[in-house]
C-alpha cells in the first residue's frame, strides 16, 4: 500500500492541481476579455456617465449704457458659494471658520444647511467677490463649491433707478428697460463638460460644447448729465415742500427720446434692501393724475381747430365765476372779457370751460386723443399706463366743462411731455423712445404747423410778465409753458388742502428743443401752486440741460441771470 | 542558522558561484525575481490608486521590506525544523484566536484583532501557515495514502480554526484557511470519490449554511453578486463601480494616473481589495495579463518547487502553500471582475496593507526553504 518516501504524492495529482490552476487562469483570462474587449463600450459609457456632466455657463449680460455711452449698468464676475449638504456636513466642526469667512451667522449657516440635508445644492451665499471666494475655497472643505455668475451693479445708481430698473439675483430682468429688454441684454448661456467626482466637485473643465453667448449692449437715450441735474433738482424741490412725491420727464421735441426720465422717492438698485414698490416705481409711467390747468392748451387747440376761435377772440368771463347745474366752476378773480391767449396766460377755467362748451364734443376728444391721451405712448416700458379719457358722446355739460380745464381725466407725466413735445415741434406728435435713436421716425402731424405756433406763442405769454409762469424763466433762453395747480381727487369729490404742482413745457420757444414735465405731488409746506413750486424746477433744469447741449440762447438776458449750479463737485458725486 | 554557515549537503562542485551563493543564502532566483516584479508593480499602482500620496507608498514599501527579510529568515531553516515546529505554531495560534474570540478588539464590525501591547496583530494570519504546516506534519507521519482515522484527525485539525475565524467574522480568510488545509489533504492522497462526497455533501449543505450559518452582510453579498444592479447604490455599488473601472480600460488602459473611477473616488476601497480594478483600468487588457502571467509564473515555480521536494511533508507544505496563493488571487480577481461575491481578499502582494504581506512571504520563505535545502543527489 505504502509508496517509496522520496515519491510520496503521485505526479498524476499534482497534474491535477496544475490543470486546474490553469483551467481557473482561463477563466480569469476570458473574464478580462469580456470586460476589456465586449464589454468595454458599454462600460466606457458607464463611467463617463458617472464623471462626465454638462453644467451651463453664465453669460456676461449686456451693458446699458446712456446715449454718450456713459454706462448705466454693467456686469461683473462674482462667485457664490453653494454646497452639497450631505457632504458638507462631514466636516460638520469646521463649520464656523466658513461662516466666519462669509460673515454669516453660524447657528443660520446651520439651519440652512440641515434644513436641506437632502437636497444635493444649497447656495451658501451668493455674489462674492472672488478674492473672498478665492479664500473659501483655500479653507479646503468638502462639499462646498463655487459658481461663477455675474452681478449687476448700477454706477449712476438711485438717478437712473427707475429707468433702468433692475435685475434678479438670477441675473433676469425685474423691472424697468433691464426687464423691458431682457431678451436683448441677456445672451445665451453656454455650457461645458466637465469631470466630477464621487462628490460632485469639478475636477476639470474636459470640453466647451457651446460658447454662451454674451448679451448686447444697450444704448438708451438717457442723457447721464441731464438725468442727474434733473434728480437733484427734483430731489430738493421733494425735500424742501415736503412732497410725498415728485416726476420729472424731458424728451426731445424732434425725436421724441426721453432724456430724462426722474422720480421720487427713489431707491438705490444696487442694494436689494430697498426694493419697496413705493419707491421702485417708475412713477412717470405708472402714475396717473388729473392734468388740471396743464390740458387747457388742448382745449384751446381744438378751439382753433375749429375755425370759430382765433387767438385774440375774446371770451367773456365774468364774474369769475360760472355755475353749470349745481356745479360753480370758478377762477382765482374776475378777468373780464379776455382774450384766448389771456384764458391761457391767466389760467382761466371760466374761459375754457366756456370755449370748449361751445365746440362739438367730437371735436375735442378727437384733439385729446390725437394727442395721445387715454392711451398709453407704445413705449413698452413695463407697467406703463394709459390714463383715462371717458369718449365722446357720453358727456354731460358739466363733464365737458371741467374736461377742458383738465379734470375727468388722467394722464401719467410722459403722455404730458409728449403732448407738449408735439405742440413744441409744430404739432407733430413722436413716438416716445427710451433708445438712442439714430434716425428720427416719421412723426405724425395731429394740428396744423399755424395752430401749434400759435399755441407756443400763447403758452410764452404764460412765463411772461402777468403769467403764471414766470417763475420757470430762463436767462438768455425763451420759454414756453403751463402750470398746473391740482386738487387731488378725495372721497366724494376734491380735497381742498392736497394739490399737486405741475409745471409742463419746452425751450427755447423759437426753436423748441426741449420739453419738460414736473409734477410735485402733495407739496407741504403752505405753497401749492404749480408756479411756485414747480416752475423754479422746471427752470433750473432746463437752463441746464439747454447749456449742456450747446443750445443757443434765443433771448437776451433781461434780468439778473441765475444759474443753475453746473459743474459743481457734488453733482458728479451722486451715487 | 547563520548565514554564513555553508550547508553540509550542497555539492560546491556543480554550481557556479552566483548560484552558490544564492543557494547559501537560500534563495530561489525564479521566485525572487517574479515576486519583485511583483511588489514593484504594485508599487506603482499603489502611487496612483493613492492619489499619489508618497506616504502610503512609502508605508508599503517598508513593510515589504519587512516581509522580504522575514523570507528570507524563514528560508534560512531547514523543512525539518519547519516540520519540528508545526505542533507548536498551530497550537499557539489556536490558543489566540480563542484569546480573539474572548477578549479580541473590535475593527469595522469584526472581532479579528488581538491587541499585543506594542502592536495589533491578527491571530488568524498566523493560522494560514499552521493549518496547513500542521495538517502535513499529521499527514506525513505515516505513508500515503492516509489513513480514515488521520483523515479525520486532519480534518478536525483544519476544521477548528476555520470555524473560529468564520465565526469573527471573517469569511475571507476563513475560506484560504480551510483550502490550504483541503489542499494538503487533496495532495496526500484524498480518494477522488471522497473529493467528490464531500463536495455533493457540501452542496447539499449550502442552503443550510445560507439560512443559518450566514450573516445577514454575508448573505446581502452574495445576492448581490447575483444581480448588482439590484442595489447600485448600496450593496451592488462596489462590483458595478469596479467592472467599469476595469472594462472603460480598453486594450491598452487610460494610462497610469489616469483612470477616471478610481481618481475621481467612484471606486471604493481602491488600495486595498479593488486595487486590480484601478491596475486594469489604467495598463488595460495588456497589463491585466502582464500581472496574470507573473502571478502564473509564480505558482508554476511553486508547483515546481512541490514536485521536486524530496519528502512528504516538504511536498504537501509546498503545493498547499502555493495552491492557497493561487485562490487567494482567484477568489480577488473573481470579485473585483465580479466572477465571485464580494469576500474580503486581497489581491497577494500588490494590495496596500500589513500582516497579510509578511504572512505570504513566509510562505515563500517556506517554499524557498524547501527548494534549497535539497540533497542533490542524481535522480
Amino acid at each position: 500500500m505504502s509508496k517509496p518516501l522520496h515519491k510520496p504524492v503521485s505526479a498524476f495529482r499534482l497534474a491535477v492541481v496544475g490543470g486546474v490552476v490553469l483551467l481557473a487562469g482561463a477563466v480569469l483570462v476570458w473574464r478580462a476579455v469580456d470586460l476589456h474587449v465586449f464589454n468595454r463600450d458599454f462600460l466606457k459609457n458607464q463611467g463617463d456617465a458617472r464623471t462626465l456632466r454638462v453644467v451651463p455657463v453664465a453669460a456676461h449680460r449686456g451693458m446699458i449704457t446712456d446715449r454718450n455711452g456713459e454706462p448705466l449698468a454693467i456686469s461683473t464676475p462674482v462667485d457664490s458659494v453653494w454646497v452639497q449638504p450631505k457632504v458638507f456636513a462631514t466636516a460638520h466642526d469646521r463649520w464656523p471658520e466658513l461662516a466666519r469667512l462669509l460673515k454669516l451667522d453660524p447657528e443660520r449657516l446651520q439651519r440652512l444647511v440641515l434644513a436641506r440635508q437632502d437636497r444635493e445644492f444649497v447656495y451658501l451665499k451668493r455674489h462674492l467677490s472672488p478674492q473672498l471666494a478665492e479664500r473659501v475655497m483655500a479653507l479646503g472643505l468638502p462639499g462646498v463649491n463655487l459658481q461663477r455668475e455675474y452681478r449687476r451693479y448700477y454706477p449712476a445708481g438711485e438717478v437712473t433707478a427707475h429707468v433702468v430698473g433692475f435685475t434678479d439675483i438670477d441675473d433676469r430682468g425685474q423691472e424697468g428697460l433691464e426687464l423691458a429688454y431682457d431678451e436683448w441684454l441677456r445672451g445665451t448661456p453656454g455650457s461645458k463638460r466637465v469631470l466630477r467626482d464621487r462628490l460632485g466637485r469639478v475636477v476639470r473643465n474636459v470640453e466647451q460644447i457651446r460658447k454662451p453667448e454674451p448679451g448686447r449692449n444697450l444704448a438708451l437715450s438717457l442723457d447721464r448729465r441731464i438725468q442727474y441735474l434733473a434728480y437733484r433738482e427734483l430731489k430738493r424741490a421733494v425735500f424742501r415742500h415736503r412732497a410725498r412725491s415728485g416726476s420729472l420727464v424731458i424728451l426731445d421735441v424732434h425725436s421724441g427720446e426721453v432724456l430724462a426720465m426722474v422720480n421720487q422717492p427713489a431707491f438705490n438698485p444696487n442694494d436689494r434692501g430697498q426694493f419697496r414698490p413705493a419707491q421702485t416705481r417708475n412713477r412717470a409711467v405708472t402714475d396717473v393724475f388729473e392734468p388740471g390747468s396743464t390740458i387747457k392748451p388742448f382745449t384751446i387747440a381744438a378751439a382753433l381747430l375749429s375755425g370759430r376761435y382765433r387767438p385774440d377772440s375774446r371770451i367773456d368771463t365774468s364774474p369769475g365765476h360760472y355755475r353749470l347745474g349745481r356745479a360753480v366752476i370758478r377762477d382765482s378773480r374776475d378777468y373780464g372779457r379776455i382774450t384766448l391767449t389771456t384764458v391761457i396766460q391767466k389760467s382761466s377755467n371760466v374761459g375754457a370751460s366756456k370755449i370748449a362748451l361751445s365746440l362739438p364734443d367730437a371735436l375735442l376728444y378727437r384733439v385729446h386723443t390725437r394727442f395721445g391721451f387715454g392711451a398709453d405712448t407704445g413705449s413698452g416700458f413695463p407697467g406703463e399706463v394709459g390714463g383715462l379719457l371717458n369718449d365722446a358722446g357720453h358727456w354731460r355739460r358739466i363733464e365737458k366743462a371741467t374736461l377742458a380745464y383738465g379734470y375727468g381725466m388722467s394722464v401719467t407725466a410722459l403722455q404730458l411731455a409728449r403732448a407738449y413735445a408735439a405742440l413744441a415741434d409744430d404739432g407733430r406728435l413722436h413716438p416716445v423712445r427710451f433708445l438712442r435713436v439714430e434716425k428720427p421716425e416719421t412723426a405724425r402731424q395731429v394740428v396744423p404747423v399755424r395752430i401749434a405756433r400759435q399755441i407756443r406763442r400763447m403758452l410764452e405769454a404764460v412765463v411772461a410778465e402777468g403769467g403764471t409762469g414766470t417763475r420757470a424763466r430762463i436767462a438768455g433762453y425763451r420759454v414756453a409753458g403751463k402750470t398746473g395747480t391740482v386738487k387731488k381727487a378725495a372721497a366724494g369729490g376734491y380735497s381742498e388742502d392736497r394739490y399737486i404742482a405741475v409745471f409742463a413745457g419746452f425751450a427755447p420757444a423759437s426753436r423748441p428743443r426741449l420739453a419738460m414735465v414736473v409734477t410735485v405731488n402733495e407739496p407741504r409746506d403752505g405753497v401749492y401752486y404749480g408756479g411756485q413750486v414747480a416752475a423754479p424746477v422746471f427752470s433750473r433744469v432746463m437752463a441746464g440741460a439747454l447749456r449742456l447741449l450747446g443750445v443757443a440762447p434765443d433771448a437776451a438776458p433781461a434780468h439778473p441771470v441765475r444759474l443753475a449750479a453746473l459743474g459743481r463737485p457734488d453733482t458728479e458725486a451722486t451715487p | 542558522m547563520s548565514l554564513l554557515d555553508p550547508p553540509a549537503y550542497t555539492d560546491d562542485n556543480r554550481l557556479g558561484m552566483g548560484r552558490r551563493l544564492l543557494r547559501q543564502m537560500h534563495i530561489d532566483l525564479p521566485l525572487l525575481l517574479s515576486l519583485l516584479i511583483l511588489v514593484g508593480l504594485g508599487l506603482f499602482v499603489l502611487y496612483s490608486a493613492a492619489d499619489q500620496n508618497p506616504d502610503k507608498v512609502i508605508a508599503q514599501g517598508l513593510r515589504l521590506l519587512l516581509a522580504f527579510g522575514v523570507m528570507l529568515a524563514i528560508a534560512q531553516f531547514d523543512p525539518y525544523t519547519l516540520r519540528f515546529w508545526s505542533p507548536w505554531l498551530y497550537g499557539v495560534g489556536l490558543a489566540m484566536l480563542i484569546a480573539v474570540l474572548v477578549i479580541g478588539d473590535v475593527g469595522k464590525g469584526a472581532q479579528r484583532w488581538l491587541d499585543l501591547g506594542l502592536f495589533r496583530f491578527q491571530p488568524s494570519e498566523i493560522m494560514k501557515l499552521a493549518v496547513p504546516m500542521m495538517v502535513a506534519w499529521t499527514l506525513s507521519e505515516s505513508g500515503l495514502p492516509p489513513t480514515r482515522r488521520r483523515l479525520l484527525l486532519a480534518t478536525g485539525i483544519l476544521l477548528f480554526p476555520t470555524l473560529l475565524v468564520a465565526k469573527q467574522p471573517d469569511l475571507g480568510t476563513a475560506l484560504l484557511i480551510a483550502s490550504s488545509g483541503l489542499f494538503v489533504l487533496l495532495l496526500a492522497g484524498l480518494r477522488w470519490r471522497v473529493v467528490l462526497g464531500v463536495f455533493l455533501t457540501l452542496s447539499a449543505a449550502a442552503p443550510v449554511v445560507w439560512h443559518y450559518l450566514l450573516h445577514d452582510y454575508q448573505r446581502r453579498r452574495v445576492l448581490t453578486f447575483l444581480n448588482p444592479e439590484n442595489d447600485p447604490l448600496g450593496a451592488g455599488y462596489h462590483i458595478i463601480q469596479s467592472t467599469i473601472a476595469i472594462g472603460s480600460g480598453g486594450a491598452y488602459g487610460k494610462g497610469w494616473l489616469n483612470g477616471t473611477q478610481s481618481h475621481l473616488d467612484f471606486l471604493p476601497e481602491r488600495s486595498t481589495d479593488f486595487i486590480f480594478a484601478v491596475f486594469s483600468e489604467e495598463f488595460g487588457f495588456l497589463g491585466a495579463m502582464l500581472l496574470l502571467t507573473l502571478y502564473l509564473l509564480v505558482i508554476g515555480r511553486g508547483l515546481y518547487i512541490a514536485a521536486q521536494a524530496q519528502d512528504t511533508y516538504s511536498r504537501l507544505l509546498a503545493g498547499s502553500l502555493t495552491l492557497t496563493f493561487f485562490v487567494y488571487l482567484f477568489v480577488n480577481i473573481g470579485m473585483v471582475s465580479g466572477l465571485l461575491p464580494v469576500v474580503g481578499v486581497p489581491l497577494p502582494l500588490i494590495s496596500y496593507g500589513g500582516t497579510s504581506i509578511v504572512t505570504l512571504m513566509a510562505a515563500f520563505g517556506m517554499l524557498m526553504s524547501i527548494q534549497t535545502h535539497r540533497k542533490l543527489i542524481a535522480t
